[in-house]
C-alpha cells in the first residue's frame, strides 16, 4: 500500500512529503496566525462589542437627526461637518478599543506560552523562532487593522441605513442623504489612516513583544514602569520633557503626521486631509520602523534562548 | 547514519555544570533510556538534541545542528517533553487543525483513529481532560506525524497505573519501527525496560553507562547467594549487596554465569538494580565525602 513512499530514499524528505500527499493543505504562517486568533478572541470580540454599543446608542439617539439637518439648513458646510460627526466617532472608538486589546496580546502573546510551558509544544513544530515571532507582530500590523477596518465600515454601513429609514419618510431626498453621508471616502480616510496608525505604532508592538519575551512576570509592569521611570529621571535631573515629549508624539502623534491640516479633521471625511507623501516621508516613521523591528529582532532572540518560567 | 551523534558535549549554567563532556552515538531504531537522578543532566541533553538550548562540543541530529535549524529538524523530529504541555485554551479538534496546517508529516486521519479509541471529545477543551487523556491527546498527535526520532522526557509523569501502560504499549504496538529512534527519560525505569535496547546512565553531566540490552544483560547478574556461599560470592567483587527477607542479593559486573551459579539463583537484575549500584553508591560517596 505504501510501495511508492517506501521506495523513494529518505533523504529526499520533500518526496516523501508529496508522495504521501500530505504537504497540500500546510500552511505554517496561515495556521500559525489562525491559532492566534483562537487563542486571543478578545482581538475581535472587543471591537465587535464596542460596534454593537455605539449602535445601540446610535439607535437611540437617530429620532433627533431630521431636527439637526433642519437646524442646519442654512448652513451646509457645517451640516457635513455635524452629521457625519457620529460616524468619525464610532471609527474613534472602535479603533482605541483595537489599539488597546491589540496592546495586551503583545503583552501576553511570548509570555503566556512560557507561563503554561506550551511553549514547548509550539516549539516542538517544524516552525523557527524568527517566523512565530513574526506571525505575532503581524496580529497588531495586519490582523487588527483588517478587522477593524471590517468592524467600523459595517457599523457606518448600518448607521447610514438606519439614518435612511428615519429620513427619507420625511421628505429627504436619497441623493442629499448621500452627498452628506461621504461612506465610501470615508472608508478610504479610514483604511488610510488605519495603515499609519498601526505603522506609527511599530516601535510601540516591537517593545511590548520584546517585553512579553523577556518578563518572568509582570509584564504588563515591565512595559510601562521603565518609560516612566526615564520621565521621571530626566525631569528631576535635568528639569526637562525630552523624553516624555518623545513618548507622548510617538503615542498620540499618528494622526498629526499622517494627515494635513486642512479641513474639519474631527470628521474624518475629505481626501484632501490624508497626506501620505508627508508620513512616509518622516524620519519619525522611518525611525520607528528601525527601532521597531529591532525590538522584534530581540524578541526573537529572547524566544529561542529563554526558558519557561 | 547514527541518529544522534554527540561529542563532547557540554553545558554549564553559572558555576554548575549541566553536561561535563558527553559523548554518545545513538543508531537509527533504538529505543535508548537515558536514565539518571535529578539534576544529572538529561533533561539538558534532551533540550541539547530538541535545539531548545545552545550548548558547546558537536552535536548533529539527524545529520543537522540542532541549535541553529531546529525548524528544519522538528519536520523529522517529536517530542513530548511534559504531560501538561499542550495549551489549555485549545479545543482537541483545534489541535489537529493546527498539528495538519503546520506540519508536513502529520497524518490526520491517523490522529482521529487513535482519538476514537479514546474517551476524548473533539469538541472539548484541553483544560477540562484529565491529565491521562492530555497525554493520550498528546501523543494521538504525535504518533500521528510520520518522524525519525520521538524524545519523551519523563511523558507519564503524574498519571496512574493505567495510563502508563497503555501509554507504553500504544507506542511499541501502534507506532515504533525499526526505521524510528525513541529516547525516553523516566523515573519509573521498571516499567520501560522491557521495551528498551539501550540504557544509558548519566550523572553529574556525564555517561556513567552506554550498553545496549543484550550487553546488559551479559554484564550484570544477580545472585541470590546460599548462607554458606556467601564468603565466597563476596571474593568474586560484586558491585553492589543487600539484603532481602534475611537473603544477601550480590549484583556482579563481568563474573563467569557458571560460578555464579553455583552460588544461588542467578537472575538478569533490574535496570534499577544496577542504577542503584553504580550511581546509589557514588552518590553515597559523595555524601560522606
Amino acid at each position: 500500500m505504501n510501495t511508492l513512499s517506501e521506495a523513494l530514499p529518505d533523504a529526499i524528505p520533500e518526496a516523501r512529503d508529496r508522495a504521501a500527499g500530505r504537504t497540500t493543505g500546510v500552511r505554517p504562517l496561515y495556521w500559525s496566525l489562525r491559532r492566534e486568533l483562537w487563542e486571543s478572541r478578545s482581538l475581535y470580540i472587543a471591537p465587535l462589542i464596542v460596534a454593537g454599543l455605539v449602535l445601540f446608542g446610535f439607535f437611540v439617539g437617530v429620532a433627533h437627526i431630521p431636527g439637526q439637518i433642519n437646524s442646519l439648513q442654512v448652513e451646509p458646510r457645517n451640516r457635513a461637518a455635524v452629521t457625519t460627526i457620529p460616524y468619525a466617532m464610532a471609527a474613534i472608538a472602535i479603533m482605541v478599543t483595537g489599539l488597546v486589546v491589540a496592546s495586551f496580546y503583545c503583552l501576553g502573546a511570548l509570555h503566556n506560552e512560557r507561563r503554561d510551558r506550551s511553549i514547548l509544544f509550539w516549539k516542538s513544530m517544524p516552525i523557527s523562532d524568527l517566523k512565530a515571532v513574526l506571525v505575532k507582530a503581524s496580529v497588531p500590523l495586519v490582523a487588527v487593522p483588517v478587522i477593524l477596518f471590517v468592524v467600523i465600515f459595517a457599523t457606518q454601513l448600518v448607521m447610514l441605513a438606519v439614518s435612511a429609514m428615519v429620513l427619507l419618510p420625511s421628505g429627504v431626498r436619497f441623493a442629499t442623504l448621500w452627498s452628506q453621508w461621504p461612506i465610501f471616502r470615508m472608508s478610504v480616510v479610514l483604511a488610510y489612516g488605519l495603515v499609519t496608525e498601526t505603522l506609527w505604532y511599530a516601535p510601540v508592538w516591537g517593545w511590548l513583544l520584546m517585553v512579553s519575551a523577556w518578563a518572568r512576570r509582570a509584564p504588563f509592569l515591565w512595559a510601562i514602569l521603565p518609560p516612566i521611570g526615564l520621565c521621571i529621571i530626566e525631569m528631576f535631573a535635568f528639569g526637562t520633557g525630552h523624553f516624555s515629549h518623545f513618548l507622548a508624539v510617538r503615542l498620540g502623534g499618528g494622526f498629526d503626521a499622517a494627515f494635513s491640516d486642512a479641513g474639519p479633521r474631527e470628521s474624518m471625511v475629505d481626501l484632501a486631509q490624508i497626506d501620505p507623501g508627508r508620513f512616509f516621508g518622516s524620519l519619525e516613521f522611518w525611525g520607528g520602523l528601525v527601532v521597531g523591528a529591532g525590538f522584534l529582532a530581540a524578541a526573537v532572540w529572547l524566544r529561542r534562548t529563554r526558558d519557561p518560567v | 547514519m547514527a541518529c544522534i551523534e554527540a561529542r563532547d558535549l557540554r553545558k554549564s549554567f553559572g558555576a554548575t555544570v549541566a553536561l561535563d563532556g558527553v559523548d554518545l552515538t545513538v543508531p537509527e531504531g533504538r529505543i535508548l533510556g537515558l536514565i539518571g537522578p535529578n539534576g544529572a543532566g538529561k533533561s539538558t541533553a534532551l533540550n541539547a538534541i530538541l535545539g531548545l538550548t545552545p550548548y558547546k562540543g558537536e552535536l548533529k541530529v539527524l545529520g543537522l545542528d540542532p541549535w541553529r535549524r531546529r525548524d528544519e529538524l522538528m519536520r523529522d523530529v517529536c517530542f513530548i517533553a511534559d504531560v501538561a504541555v499542550l495549551p489549555r485554551w485549545m479545543k482537541v479538534a483545534q489541535s489537529l487543525d493546527y498539528v495538519a496546517g503546520v506540519h508536513p508529516r502529520f497524518d490526520r486521519a491517523k490522529a482521529e483513529a487513535f482519538l476514537a479509541k479514546t474517551s476524548i471529545k473533539l469538541t472539548s477543551r484541553i483544560r477540562e481532560l484529565s491529565k491521562g487523556m492530555v497525554a493520550q491527546l498528546h501523543l494521538a498527535l504525535v504518533m500521528a506525524i510520520d518522524a525519525r526520532l520521538l524524545v519523551l522526557d519523563e511523558p507519564t509523569l503524574g498519571l496512574d497505573l493505567l495510563y502508563r501502560k497503555s501509554f507504553y504499549d500504544t507506542l511499541l504496538n501502534d507506532y515504533f519501527d525499526h526505521s524510528r529512534t525513541i529516547v525516553v527519560t523516566t523515573h519509573q525505569v521498571e516499567e520501560i525496560q522491557h521495551i528498551l535496547t539501550d540504557v544509558v546512565f548519566i550523572d553529574r553531566g556525564r555517561i556513567a553507562l552506554n550498553c545496549s540490552m543484550e550487553d546488559f544483560e551479559a554484564r550484570f547478574a544477580e545472585v541470590m547467594v546460599r548462607p554458606e556461599e556467601l564468603a565466597a560470592a563476596r571474593a568474586l567483587g560484586p558491585i553492589h549487596e543487600r539484603t532481602v527477607f534475611g537473603r544477601s542479593i550480590l549484583l556482579f559486573d563481568g563474573a563467569d554465569r557458571d560460578r555464579l551459579a553455583a552460588l544461588g539463583d542467578v537472575h538478569t537484575p533490574s535496570i534499577a538494580d544496577v542504577f542503584v549500584a553504580l550511581i546509589g553508591g557514588a552518590h553515597a560517596q559523595g555524601v560522606a565525602a
